[in-house]
């Protein structure tokens, strides 16, 4: 099954993109902010990142720049968790390197269908 | 697949809230003009994850607000607004509105609107109050051509760094394909753009494609499959028309009602409901940090070792191993110790958890009263029982708020008496043998002592003002029924005077004590038990009883020489104690003990009471020693004049005194 890096500063978010993602079988890690992200990523390539814009720290935008430089990460998936308010977030990010986005808030089936969506 | 989101809610509430803290704290350093963006970003983000997570667990009015607070601050962190004084003042109006609405909703309790509404509209203002920036108008294909289209022309032209995204042309094609069915689409590749082999890059995309779709669907829903690599690509979609279709496509006129998947319904992303759960009650929790639970259980297995080195020792025990019992029983004594104490500190929490609520109490009650105050704290990382914490929260804000209202002066005032236009507040917090002491100390006015004695003699509170030390009168404030304030205040002025505070005090067996020099200033210091579970203790004899005296409250103790008692009738006897009479409280008497008590050879233990001193006759002094509080109240009923229960190493029980009631309960038996 697929793995899939969690990064969110909210423990809440991330408890529930956890629970969803491996209730439908995924594999997944999670990490509170970018630096912590990037360091896991820098271990295992993992087959999705699905990563928050705003987080102490590291931020989403920082994190995608920063994950593109690594040589497995070039063509993995980078999904943004963005919020409709920061519209500007969404163009940085595809600047960074971004696969796409998710505008929260959004549910666990929606989040679903599109990680689904991604990894065919 | 469905979650149920209500799992989650706590954790959400818990950061929130957390979260709330963080942005009252950056909101309250945070000056009108100011130019430090970390600030207005930390605040920020704040405010984007409660609306987030509010969103996302359906809480629509925490949601629908924090957007409106997440966007003024981000127009201030885009620095399309400056920092404003009313900008800062709405912002925090909205941290306690947002905590309101959270802890009614942790409660399962529907949240008061009314507030948030009017709060809202505010904001709303503010945001209208500028150029609001037009909508950007998107290329729409118009709705006739949508509405006549029997499929779609689409000319996807990737730039070269599309792959580099992570995006997969393939994944777009293949969305398509599930929306429409794969019969309906053609798709044609366009490699003119490929480059020699030599020259290639293969992480660069040279390939356009042409994608029909013989199918009626939605131009938005296509529009949705390329979403994400709209600005990384040329794409254009022209609209077949039925004349298009049908002549292209002919076998499409057998079904000319080609079925369209139904696209998902967009489950509702925002509930309106409040989950349905009734009111339902949270429990009390603490976090402990892991290291605090770890040496615990290293501690624990330290007994484990000790207990089983003692039960092998008494499964054939003689006297040759004495030795080694004494030492097995020196080490359970350590262990236990060592647990209790680390127990102990799990309930321990920072003062800063009480502390944290005044610089926002000091900037409201100050601007209140026209008064700059600089507040400072120190010793905000020292620890206490989480029990008394809750305790001492409304007398700190007590203290401070009479601090401010009484002893601050004005900016002009104090610069008539020569001192800075600013006044200083300050709360300090440190350990002092098993106490914790909070001082409050301020550089304002000081006690008036002519006014507190006038008032004083007025209310009968003194007979002989002239006898007073200035450190006697400054004490008379805290006696029952007495108030300086001029006018009732809503600052101070609550009904609620130093003598509520100071029985709040007693009743975590503290003790509160004022300095004051007048024209500079004063200091209230509160001194607490680090826990409400131990107390240290003078055990004492009365006949053949043994009772605790909480050590907090005894000022000294004296040889009693009954001759100097005075008995007044009707009422309790006193006696002479250097210049003042203090009223004599007999312990046996109080307790109805009769046996063995004579008290020729009896002691006197002078307590400080809520009304001045006490003194208690005892038969002995025994040791001092920390006692664990039993209460009575649970086990027993409620009993006058005690506070509850102690077991003593010998195995009997000990009552522990209750001083104000005792004296207050004596009282009564003699009237």
């Amino acid at each position: 099954m697929p793995s899939i890096l969690a990064v969110d500063d909210s423990a809440s978010m991330r408890q529930m993109v956890t629970f969803t993602l491996k209730g439908a079988g995924f594999e997944v890690a999670e990490a509170k902010d970018g630096q912590e992200a990037l360091a896991l990523a820098q271990q295992k390539k993992y087959d999705l990142v699905l990563s928050d814009v705003n987080m102490p720290n590291m931020n989403g935008i920082e994190l995608v720049k920063a994950l593109r430089q690594l040589a497995d990460y070039k063509f993995v998936p980078v999904l943004m968790l963005t919020t409709e308010s920061t519209g500007d977030m969404k163009t940085q990010g595809k600047q960074a390197g971004a696969t796409g986005w998710i505008v929260k808030p959004f549910n666990p089936d929606q989040l679903l269908n599109t990680i689904r969506r991604v990894l065919g | 697949m469905s979650v149920d989101l209500s799992q989650f809610h706590q954790v959400f509430f818990e950061e929130s809230l957390e979260g709330l803290d963080i942005m009252e704290a950056q909101l309250l350093q945070l000056q009108a003009g100011s130019t430090d963006m970390e600030a207005v970003n930390t605040i920020f983000r704040a405010a984007h994850s409660i609306k987030g997570g509010a969103g996302t667990f359906g809480f629509a009015d925490v949601a629908q607000f924090t957007h409106l607070v997440e966007t003024l601050l981000d127009e201030i962190r885009a620095g399309q607004r400056p920092v404003t004084e009313h900008a800062i003042e709405l912002f925090l109006q909205s941290v306690d509105v947002l905590r309101a609405l959270l802890l009614a909703l942790q409660q399962g309790e529907r949240p008061d609107l009314s507030t948030a509404e009017q709060l809202k509209q505010e904001l709303q203002k503010v945001l209208d109050s500028s150029a609001v920036p037009e909508t950007a108008s998107t290329d729409v294909v118009p709705a006739a051509a949508q509405s006549s289209a029997q499929g779609w022309l689409i000319e996807f032209r990737p730039d070269v760094d599309l792959l580099r995204t992570g995006n997969e042309p393939f994944r777009m094609v293949r969305e398509i394909c599930e929306l429409v069915g794969q019969e309906a689409v053609t798709v044609e590749v366009d490699s003119s753009a490929l480059v020699d082999i030599q020259t290639l890059d293969p992480t660069s995309c040279y390939l356009s494609w042409q994608i029909r779709i013989d199918c009626a669907i939605e131009l938005s829903n296509l529009q949705e499959v390329f979403e994400w690599v709209e600005d990384e690509c040329d794409i254009r979609y022209q609209a077949l028309s039925q004349a298009h279709a049908t002549r292209d496509v002919p076998e499409l006129e057998a079904q000319p009602e080609a079925p369209v998947p139904a696209v998902e319904p967009e489950p509702l992303a925002v509930k309106e409901e409040v989950p349905a759960a009734a009111k339902r009650p949270v429990d009390a929790s603490i976090r402990v940090s892991i290291d605090k639970v770890d040496s615990l259980i290293n501690m624990v297995g330290e007994l484990v070792i000790t207990q089983s080195m003692l039960s092998q020792l008494g499964q054939d025990f003689d006297l040759s191993s004495l030795a080694r019992l004494q030492q097995g029983l020196m080490q359970l004594e350590q262990n236990t110790r060592e647990l209790q104490e680390n127990v102990m500190k799990i309930r321990m929490l920072p003062i800063s958890f009480a502390f944290s609520r005044f610089p926002r109490l000091v900037r409201d009650v100050g601007g209140q009263l026209g008064k700059q105050v600089q507040l400072k704290l120190m010793g905000e990382d020292t620890e206490l029982d989480k029990t008394v914490m809750e305790k001492i929260g409304d007398p700190l804000v007590h203290l401070v708020r009479n601090s401010l209202d009484h002893g601050l002066e004005t900016p002009e005032i104090r610069r008539q008496s020569g001192k800075s236009e600013v006044g200083h507040l300050t709360l300090n917090a440190y350990h002092q043998g098993g106490n914790i002491v909070i001082e409050i100390s301020d550089d304002g006015a000081g006690l008036n002592e002519e006014k507190i004695l006038r008032k004083a003699v007025e209310r009968g509170l003194v007979s002989v003002p002239e006898a007073l030390t200035p450190e006697e009168i400054h004490q008379l404030i805290f006696l029952p029924g007495f108030s300086t304030a001029d006018t009732v205040s809503d600052i101070s002025g609550r009904g609620v005077g130093m003598d509520v505070v100071k029985r709040n005090i007693q009743e975590l067996n503290g003790s509160i004590e004022v300095q004051s020099e007048q024209g500079v200033g004063s200091t209230f210091t509160i001194r607490l038990p680090l826990t409400l579970a131990i107390l240290d203790g003078q055990l004492v004899r009365v006949g053949n009883e043994k009772y605790v005296i909480p050590l907090v409250s005894i000022v000294e103790s004296i040889q009693l020489e009954p001759r100097n008692m005075n008995h007044i009738a009707g009422s309790q006897p006193v006696m002479p104690l250097r210049d003042e009479y203090i009223p004599i409280v007999c312990m046996k008497d109080v307790f109805s003990l009769t046996k063995n008590t004579d008290l020729s050879d009896a002691m006197l233990v002078i307590v400080d009471g809520e009304r001045g001193k006490v003194g208690l006759v005892v038969n002995e002094l025994l040791g001092q020693q920390q006692v664990v509080i039993k209460s009575l109240e649970q086990n027993y009923e409620r009993v006058p004049g005690i506070s509850g229960a102690t077991i003593l190493g010998d195995g009997t029980v000990a009552l522990i005194i209750d001083v104000t009631g005792l004296h207050k309960h004596s009282n009564e038996r003699a009237a």
